[in-house]
């Protein structure tokens, strides 16, 4: 249920921003500790370390965020009422996953105004896999009145590791969920913060141009000769970080797995990046991916060796 | 007698796995407690969304009481064979054996060893735990805080509680007491996720079944989906249309609820121009939701039904107004595909629109999608003739009936395939051969499935198959086991039924070796090009040797692949491995259409007796000649002809391999002695020429009836004739004549694969 004591504007069904407020308020109250967007670009929540590298090791670990996240192939040059190159997707990571995961989620939907005695909502099967993560989970795509507004997984593995113990991992798509708790049929009609009148800022007065500009960059002009050098650039600097981390030259204690996992990110993009420009073949996408595991891979192992992946400092 | 009731709650159980989950549930428990000496009079299994359970009625108290007797050592034995003895026995001394004697043995030990049954909640506790632990899911995973450990529980998603309980009808049943991974099994269960609240206390299987009824809960399958069905039905009738009945829609979606309500919605009749099986790919697909027909018009109407899981507050407006915005923006997709694919259709020539199918590889080892159009429209055009098609038009046809296959809408939807492309044939003003063709040519896709008639279709269809077996064929890429990744197998078949349905006559056998003259160009190809492939290293040598310098030849110089592709079709000897694979493919054929046959009800001795002989690759032929001779073996002569020549063909293999020879042919008439072998020679003599003459016509009705004549004088021979005569050459004339008879048989069957 909604706070009644919100005024208008701030109500998470009038205002996205409202939206995100609402589920920072309800994570916050569950003890998640509410972190602010990862600061480079992703394809989507999964990637920022609060949940990749979070997710692997002992450590329990409970995280809330909004994520902007880039899917470059995704654009639409504003045209679409349903696509986006970038949009956001809010994130909860929780570890180990809490028996009562479902009961929270479903009282989150509660609390952004979704009504569980008027909506028909469904956890409907849905497994969850990134090949450039070597990741997977099982869970569901949560269904509300027909319409998939969430991902639900309990992650098995990430970066070709066993998750021990497993995480329960919550991602919200905020606009199509905005979209339907506001009663709009265009993303960029959205109502951005809460306000009416000549106050009124929408989606489209945020983003519209974005899409477009991005679009053009995205299928058109983006520098593929730059960018299958920032891979080769990532991904050598990516094995660098990783070689040097090692401390004392064993393999026991890593120092570096952060650095070396930004590069891991930067190289998943540009290869996004590069698949939207259309110049990767069928054959040589495989390999790519593959390679952006081999070096997720590789920062999963130096993340176990930190302290936050449950190694302690001697 | 005491019942069982066993229940497994735990989060949503994706669909799919539900009726398979209740039978091993089933069959697991079932078995186990069977095996331990507890047999039940009835077992019943439940699934739905959030629990797996069963009900076994009728259990004994506890397990049969069990005497044994084991035998010991001789009185007086050493005492390690004494000691060893009372270990196994599990006796403290051999006071407790007692002694038997045997007049053979003399004095021994025996133990008699009684054993109580134990109680069956004991039992229970011990199978139920075990059962769960090693479930069959078709994936399982791990959870929560005990995750970390090696040894934590698997389920299908996180399991939340037990209920299992044990008693007879009459008194308050026990709670049978185990524990699984941290889980205490107990008398209680939840309803409804939204409709219900709290625990419920269960008794016994009525009871859980009437409280969960209460709870909104619909425990049994088949009910949820008689329920679904019957209101769909009436919500249809109540607007005066049809439900578009989809059995595997329904069997979704009775596991995705476990309180059924059907509520009805609408979208705007603009989207009834996109066809009516898109829309209905759209709403099945992504919504999981029925559509509806008009039954004036017999096209879809602008309504469709959803099954949603709750009673709603409000009469259920907010979620068929959710459901409906879903769909228009699904259907507003589907028309923009559709629309957009007019567009391309009306803009790009279809040359143009071929060659991008340069681009799509079909398989690695075979070329592009436009290599095998290419291929499948020039065989096409060469079954033409035998098919009764144009062949101009046989042609055309191919070159068109895979081009929906780069549409937006069969991107979009797959199963909408060959279909979309006879809409937009339709549309673009081809001729109805053409639209015909590019629907008709994938079918039929089983042993029920439509076949097509059309001979234009037919001609595209045949083509299309016969390519797509003679190419995995030629790459070693044949079906294993139950592995056929290619619908081998479904493509064999569907040859098998156009031919017979249509009663062509098709000699398989050159029409093989000539598409793979022509696929063997595309291999010839990637062995060039370095592609991995896997062609059997003798076709590769025979190629290259007849290959004059091919490695020169650009593949344009069409003069020399079609010099080559002939000489493979006029020439096969020169390719024994070739010859290999094409017979290897016909007898693969032969298996697809005994299959088939047998299941049609024909005696697949019969097949296999007509398939024995050499050089059946008209399968037409077979199927009369099959049927010719199950029609003369259920005659008296057809029997007895049958029996004679067995009886020949047995003496003969005994006396041949008594002789290490074979008898053929070769009787000398000075040599036959006795009027019945005389008049037996000579019936076969005037009958070998006209039965061939009979088999010449394909006349096997014909010829049946003339080896009939034979019956008289073989049974008069092996009646008053001694075929293993005391004169050895007398001897080897007979069975000569034992051999004759078998030939004249085997013209028309190898009767010696014949039952009976």
């Amino acid at each position: 249920m909604i706070d009644p004591a919100l005024p208008p504007h701030m109500r998470p069904d009038k205002s996205f921003q409202g939206l995100i407020l609402a589920l920072h308020a309800f994570w916050a109250d569950k003890g998640c500790v509410v972190l602010q967007p990862y600061d480079m670009e992703v394809g989507a929540g999964t990637f920022h370390p609060a949940t990749t590298l979070r997710a692997l090791g002992p450590l329990p670990w409970k995280a809330a965020y909004v994520q902007p996240s880039r899917r470059p192939k995704d654009g639409r040059y504003g045209e679409n009422p349903n696509r986006l190159q970038h949009y956001y997707q809010y994130q909860v990571i929780l570890k180990p996953s809490p028996a009562d995961l479902q009961d929270l989620y479903l009282a989150s939907l509660e609390a952004i105004g979704i009504d569980l005695r008027l909506h028909d909502v469904r956890f409907v099967e849905d497994d969850w896999e990134s090949p450039t993560l070597g990741a997977w989970g099982l869970g569901w795509e949560c269904w509300c009145d027909g319409m998939e507004v969430s991902q639900f997984t309990y992650f098995q593995q990430v970066a070709g590791f066993e998750c021990a113990p497993v995480a329960g991992e919550l991602t919200y798509g905020l606009e199509r969920l905005a979209m339907y708790v506001q009663g709009v049929e265009n993303v960029y009609d959205l109502n951005f913060n809460g306000r009416e009148g000549d106050e009124k800022v929408t989606y489209g007065d945020v983003f519209l141009q974005a899409e477009q500009e991005y679009s053009r960059h995205n299928f058109e002009h983006a520098d593929t000769d730059m960018l299958f050098q920032q891979f080769r650039m990532a991904e050598e600097a990516a094995a660098k970080y990783l070689e040097a981390g090692w401390e004392d030259g064993t393999k026991a204690r890593h120092l570096m797995a952060q650095p070396a996992y930004d590069q891991c990110i930067k190289a998943s993009h540009v290869f996004n990046l590069l698949d939207a420009r259309g110049v990767i073949s069928v054959t040589e996408r495989q390999s790519y991916i593959l390679r952006v595991r081999e070096l997720s891979r590789a920062c999963g192992a130096a993340w176990l060796a930190t302290a936050a992946g449950g190694t302690p400092a001697p | 007698m005491p019942d069982l009731l066993l229940e497994l709650f735990c989060e949503e159980i994706p669909a799919r796995m539900q009726a398979g989950a209740a039978e091993s549930l089933r069959k697991l428990v079932t078995d186990a407690l069977v095996e331990r000496g507890l047999v039940y009079e009835g077992a019943k299994a439940f699934v739905t969304p959030r629990r797996l359970a069963l009900a076994v009625h009728g259990l004994p108290a506890q397990q049969p009481d069990t005497h044994e007797e084991r035998k010991g050592p001789r009185v007086g034995a050493p005492q390690p064979a004494i000691d060893g003895f009372l270990k196994a026995a599990g006796l403290a001394s051999i006071d407790q054996a007692s002694i038997e004697s045997d007049p053979k043995k003399g004095e021994f030990y025996v133990a008699r060893l009684h054993k109580h049954g134990r109680a069956t909640p004991d039992v229970i506790a011990e199978i139920v735990p075990a059962v769960i632990r090693a479930f069959p899911w078709p994936k399982s995973m791990r959870w929560g805080k005990g995750s970390s450990s090696p040894t934590t529980l698997r389920w299908v998603r996180p399991l939340q509680s037990i209920l299992c309980t044990f008693g007879p009808e009459t008194e308050e049943p026990e709670v049978v007491p185990f524990e699984v991974d941290g889980l205490r099994s107990g008398d209680t269960t939840r309803g409804h996720r939204f409709l219900s609240e709290g625990t419920i206390r269960v008794r016994r299987l009525e009871d859980w079944m009437a409280k969960l009824e209460a709870a909104f809960v619909v425990v049994d399958r088949e009910r949820r989906k008689d329920i679904i069905l019957a209101d769909a039905k009436d919500l249809a009738l109540a607007q005066g249309l049809e439900l578009v009945e989809d059995a595997g829609l329904l069997e979704e979606i009775a596991g995705l609820v476990e309180w059924p309500v059907a509520l009805m919605g609408s979208f705007d009749p603009a989207f009834l121009d996109v066809p009516d099986e898109v829309i209905r790919a759209t709403i099945r697909a992504n919504q999981k939701c029925f559509v509806l027909r008009n039954p004036a018009t017999g096209r879809l109407a602008n309504r469709f039904i959803l099954v949603s899981n709750l009673v709603a507050s409000d009469g259920g407006a907010a979620i068929i107004a959710g459901n409906e915005r879903v769909i228009r923006a699904r259907l507003s997709d589907a028309k923009f595909f559709w629309e957009t694919d007019q567009k391309t259709n009306a803009t790009v020539p279809l040359a143009e629109r071929l060659e991008r199918f340069g681009n799509v590889t079909f398989h690695e080892k075979l070329g592009s999608q436009l290599e095998r159009i290419r291929r499948i429209a020039a065989l096409a055009r060469e079954l033409a003739p035998v098919v009764g098609a144009d062949p101009d038009l046989a042609e055309q046809a191919a070159l068109y009936a895979k081009s929906d296959l780069r549409t937006e809408v069969v991107g979009e939807f797959p199963e909408v395939q060959g279909l979309m492309g006879k809409y937009y044939a339709r549309l673009e003003g081809l001729p109805e051969e053409i639209a015909a063709a590019a629907e008709e040519h994938y079918k039929p896709q089983g042993p029920t499935d439509f076949v097509p008639t059309a001979p234009v279709s037919v001609a595209v269809a045949l083509a299309d198959k016969l390519d797509t077996l003679v190419g995995f064929w030629a790459i070693d890429e044949k079906p294993t086991g139950s592995k056929d990744p290619y619908a081998l197998r479904r493509a064999a078949l569907g040859v098998v039924r156009i031919v017979l349905e249509n009663g062509l006559t098709v000699k398989l056998a050159p029409v093989l070796l000539n598409i793979f003259g022509r696929i063997i160009l595309e291999i010839r190809e990637s062995i060039y090009s370095d592609r991995a492939v896997k062609v059997p290293p003798q076709v590769v040598s025979e190629l290259e040797a007849i290959w004059i310098d091919g490695s020169e030849l650009s593949r344009k110089e069409t003069f020399f692949f079609e010099a080559f592709r002939r000489l493979i079709v006029e020439n096969p000897a020169f390719f024994p491995s070739v010859v290999a694979i094409r017979d290897d493919l016909l007898s693969f054929f032969a298996d697809r259409l005994k299959v088939h046959l047998r299941e049609a009800g024909a005696r697949h001795d019969l097949v296999d007796a007509v398939f024995a002989l050499p050089g059946q690759d008209d399968l037409l032929l077979v199927v009369k000649r099959v049927e010719a001779l199950g029609r003369f073996l259920s005659t008296e002569d057809g029997r007895n002809l049958l029996a004679g020549t067995k009886r020949a063909a047995n003496i003969l293999r005994i006396e041949e391999k008594k002789d290490g020879v074979t008898y053929e042919g070769g009787v000398d008439v000075v040599l036959l002695h006795e009027p019945e072998e005389r008049a037996l020679a000579e019936a076969i003599a005037a009958l070998g020429p006209r039965i061939e003459a009979a088999l010449g016509a394909e006349d096997f009705e014909a010829a049946m009836a003339l080896l009939a004549g034979l019956r008289a004088p073989v049974d008069a021979f092996f009646e008053k004739v001694t075929v293993n005569a005391e004169d050895a050459r007398l001897r080897e004339n007979r069975l000569r004549l034992l051999a004759d008879i078998r030939a004249a048989t085997r013209s028309i069957a190898d009767f010696d694969r014949i039952e009976g």
